[in-house]
């Protein structure tokens, strides 16, 4: 039997001893990333799991599979290099808040850009954690924390409209404690071509504790989330007795049977940038989902094509043919 | 010929400076370049200096928008681009002012009297036209042309505009020293048809004007005398003229061959460094990949996950990128992965003079990093030697699993000089063998002698580890904040950088092996030293040179040599930076010889030096 098709969960956790606090979300990512690995089919020495630095980047460490735990901010720019020298590796990127939308921020817009073929699993706890509290780039604006006692200034970033603006082909959003939803979002990024960018809501136990629980307590889920599901209408509630259509620039609740039918494919994404904003006042739900998810060329596929057009052009380059080129001369 | 002409003399010469200068527009590099490859060619040894301003075009006729291209051609072994020239073409009035002091008494001076009117010596700063100077005719062999007039006649039939046609004068000003230096014009000829196939216009005006600078040099006796530089007798073998870019380029994909490995070189455009990224980028059927990233980390960073992944990775950048990429230098060194680091230096600090040539980054490239993260640091000295150096980085980075730091500079990288083209049999051989046995395996187990660790690359069944930036326990690798366990990989990390030294060949000293002056330098002043001590030997000066190319670790022979000098000097374009590596680790007091002008030293400067260390 081929052992890529018959991996268990176990076979995807790693000797080394989890260090998260107790109660973090991050555990129920760890268990949710470990099953899907295994019910890929893909053999485990394929993937690569690279981080940056914050609580979340531990990650690598935790997984059986070839890791690499870099520096702050880099991960995407080491795993841009990781595949475009070895495109069939499956390399997976964990990042924070922090790691990604600040320190980072300039190499995750390039990958999203130039869609390689990576995943990229952002824990937005809306904090930053390993460095004791301080206030993210993703920190809702007033919150006290250690580097802001008296309320943080800061307007903060929405991460699905930097990465929808930033072009990344495959967008969604999930939740740490959605264990469900979580698996299909990553299934789905799995099998998407190209760069997949998607936002785990998180909470941080000790620093931010109920980070995003107005959206993902029990009691609230329900009318406070949507799911986006393209192809599929705008329906939400326990009983999916609520909906939400676009009207022109406005997004106003409806009648299931009325409400608008998502698309992730859209030529521009406009609804998926309108859809994620203004949700703070309570008065539509959150959307969590598939936001995106388009067809483009991935980068290390145009380059392997490149290199191997220029190779047929001008024939396989050896030493002689490299230190014969050029205009030369001979001394006798 | 007209008749009757009377025979114009033949003077038979060793070496010949000639300086272009005119605007950054004028096409002065490619005059330069033109004049440098039909030289080399002709079998002349010579070496070359580009000079030009930071700005692409900067405004027209003014003097910071100066570009000179020197070049000297010798029948001899040369080893820099020469002190004074003897030979200035001036297009305007810019040109000659910024020029002139430089040219050598009785110098030959050509100059673009089309380009004097009122307007031009205003921008040049000229309160009156230099040529109406007497003295100019009197210490100078002036040849004033109007270049202008001269193209637009000789371009006249191909029905350009003025515009266009004008464009050609710097072939006519070419065609003309051509005759001056009994050059053919084929190469040249067959370069413009190359370049301009697809503008059959552009083309004939340019072959015009280049024939018609040789035919008016020749009929119009604008010269008292023509000139004769012979071939040089270089060691016999197969050239090419290289610049240390190219160079550099080159020996790193020949690197990658000999260590069979695919080459992936991330990058950012940075001045003077880009055009190792031009070359590479061309090289795409040699197995080379190149990644244009977004910042110098993401370029460092993509090339560490290349190597990560089984190409050897290697990013090129100058001075400041250097600095934006100390802290992912520093995981190279702490995973442990090859990496070579290119740095074509120039001047600093921060921006600086980014198209001056300096050689201040010796201490950043040692120790610009946090905490203890020893790296190897090798620096190549002329155009020519970029190859050897390339070549050697390679070996290093994958025979000890460690990042390499390839010092260059702006001289080295915009120069060029004949290169001999090594024999494929006399190269080094390298080939790397990445780890897949398992039993036994632990990513930081090392080798006996090396103490290398072994290179897994993702993809390989049964070996999946964990590496990143947090300490490692020796052999597992595993995180580990054990005190005696990090004193432990620290100096493990130390002692593998260090046995490197054991790898180098013996220490070659030029001229005297002991005796009363050693000149020990490093990189782009291997040139300047080489024709100093030459002149000293010629003097009977007692002088020995030695030249670094492994300045990190140090060579195991060089305590001894220092030790046989009654006087060390260094000079470096840097206020001491080797000068305090050499004091500190021998204790010997070696006595610095600093420049920072942006500019590499003379030969006559070094001389100077050397014989008041003598005194």
């Amino acid at each position: 039997m081929n052992p890529a098709t018959s991996y268990k969960k176990k076979d995807f956790v790693s000797n080394q001893e989890v260090r998260w606090c107790p109660g973090c979300g991050d555990y129920a990512i760890l268990n949710a990333v470990q099953q899907c690995f295994a019910s890929f089919g893909v053999p485990k020495e394929q993937f690569v799991v690279i981080s940056g630095i914050g609580c979340s980047s531990r990650f690598p460490y935790y997984m059986d599979t070839y890791g690499f735990h870099t520096i702050h901010g880099r991960a995407p720019a080491l795993a841009s290099g990781v595949k475009i020298a070895n495109p069939d590796l499956h390399v997976w990127v964990i990042t924070g808040d922090g790691d990604a939308m600040s320190i980072g921020g300039n190499h995750l817009i390039h990958a999203m850009r130039r869609n390689l073929n990576i995943k990229i699993l952002l824990f937005n706890n809306r904090i930053y954690g390993l460095t004791k509290g301080q206030y993210s780039p993703t920190t809702v604006p007033g919150k006290k924390t250690s580097s802001s006692p008296f309320g943080s200034l800061d307007a903060p970033f929405n991460p699905i409209t930097v990465a929808l603006g930033a072009g990344a082909s495959f967008v969604a959003r999930t939740v740490d404690t959605q264990i469900k939803h979580m698996k299909g979002i990553l299934q789905a990024a799995h099998e998407h071509k190209g760069f997949a960018f998607v936002e785990i809501l998180q909470n941080c136990v000790i620093f931010n504790d109920g980070a995003h629980a107005q959206i993902t307590d029990k009691e609230v889920r329900d009318a406070r989330q949507v799911d986006l599901r393209p192809g599929q209408p705008l329906v939400y509630g326990k009983e999916l007795e609520m909906g939400l259509r676009f009207d022109g620039e406005q997004l106003l609740p409806c009648k299931p049977e009325e409400a608008s039918i998502w698309q992730a494919n859209s030529p521009t994404g406009a609804r998926a940038f309108q859809i994620c904003q203004n949700t703070e006042d309570g008065s539509i739900p959150v959307p969590i989902g598939l936001f995106r998810q388009v067809e483009r060329p991935c980068l290390e596929d145009a380059i392997h094509q490149q290199v191997k057009e220029v190779t047929q052009n001008l024939g396989q380059g050896d030493l002689e043919s490299l230190l014969r080129s050029g205009e030369t001369w001979d001394v006798s | 010929m007209a008749p009757n002409q009377p025979e114009i003399p033949l003077q038979h010469l060793d070496e010949v400076v000639i300086r272009f200068a005119g605007d950054s527009g004028d096409g002065m590099q490619l005059t330069g370049n033109q004049f440098t490859e039909t030289s080399a060619l002709f079998g002349n040894d010579l070496a070359t200096f580009p000079d030009y301003p930071a700005e692409i075009r900067a405004p027209v006729g003014t003097l910071f928008g100066v570009s000179g291209f020197q070049v000297r051609f010798a029948a001899k072994d040369i080893h820099t681009p020469g002190d004074r020239p003897d030979v200035l073409v001036a297009m305007n009035p810019a040109a000659l002012k910024v020029n002139l002091g430089e040219l050598k008494e009785g110098g030959l001076l050509i100059v673009n009297r089309g380009n004097f009117s009122p307007r031009d010596l205003a921008k040049a700063h000229y309160d009156h036209n230099p040529l109406d100077d007497e003295k100019l005719a009197e210490n100078y062999q002036l040849v004033a042309i109007d270049l202008n007039e001269a193209t637009l006649k000789a371009v006249e039939s191909t029905g350009l505009s003025n515009k266009d046609a004008l464009r050609c004068k710097n072939l006519l000003a070419l065609g003309m020293l051509y005759y001056a230096y009994g050059r053919p014009l084929a190469h040249t000829e067959d370069w413009l048809k190359k370049k301009f196939a697809s503008k059959p216009q552009i083309l004939e005006a340019n072959l015009l004007a280049l024939r018609a600078g040789a035919a008016i040099a020749e009929n119009s006796e604008l010269f008292k005398v023509v000139y004769q530089v012979n071939p040089a007798p270089l060691p016999t073998g197969t050239y090419r003229n290289i610049g240390g870019n190219q160079g550099l380029a080159m020996g790193l994909v020949a690197g990658c061959q000999l260590a069979k490995l695919p080459l992936f070189y991330g990058s950012y455009p940075i001045t003077p460094a880009s055009d190792v990224l031009h070359a590479l980028a061309r090289y795409k059927n040699y197995g080379v990949t190149t990644f244009q990233a977004e910042d110098e980390i993401a370029a460092i960073c993509s090339a560490i996950g290349a190597s990560y992944a089984g190409s050897l990775g290697m990013t090129g950048t100058s001075g400041p990128g250097l600095a934006l990429k100390a802290e992912a230098l520093g995981l190279a060194v702490m995973v442990e992965l090859p990496l070579i680091v290119v740095d074509v230096q120039r001047a600093g600090p921060s921006t600086g003079m980014p198209t001056k040539t300096e050689q201040a980054d010796l201490l950043q490239a040692l120790f610009g990093r946090n905490s203890e993260a020893p790296l190897p640091v090798l620096a190549t000295s002329t155009p020519a030697d970029c190859f050897a150096t390339a070549l050697e980085a390679v070996r290093i980075a994958t025979t000890y699993m460690t990042p390499v730091v390839l010092l260059s500079d702006g001289y080295i990288g915009n120069g060029s000089e004949p290169f001999r083209v090594p024999a494929i049999e006399t190269l080094p051989s390298f080939p790397v063998r990445f780890h897949t046995e398992r039993e036994g395996f632990l990513p930081y187990q090392r080798d006996d002698q090396s103490l290398a660790r072994p290179w897994v690359i993702p993809g390989t069944p049964g070996l999946e580890h964990r590496i990143g930036g947090l300490e490692k326990e020796d052999g597992t690798g595993n995180v580990s904040y054990d005190p005696a366990n990090h004193e432990r990989m620290v100096m493990l990390r130390e002692e593998k950088v260090a046995r490197i030294a054991e790898s180098y060949p013996p220490l070659e000293v030029y001229g005297e092996q002991q005796g009363e002056v050693l000149v020990l330098g490093w990189g782009s002043t291997y040139g300047a030293i080489r024709g100093a001590v030459n002149r000293c030997q010629d003097a009977n000066l007692s002088v020995g040179m030695l030249h670094l190319r492994h300045i990190w670790p140090l060579p195991k022979d060089l305590g001894d040599i220092l030790q046989r000098f009654k006087k060390i000097m260094i000079p470096e374009l840097n206020r001491n930076q080797l000068c305090r590596l050499i004091r500190s680790e021998y204790l010997v007091d070696a006595v610095s010889i600093p420049l920072v002008q942006g500019r590499p030293f003379t030969s006559t400067e070094l001389l100077g030096h050397i014989q008041d260390l003598h005194a």
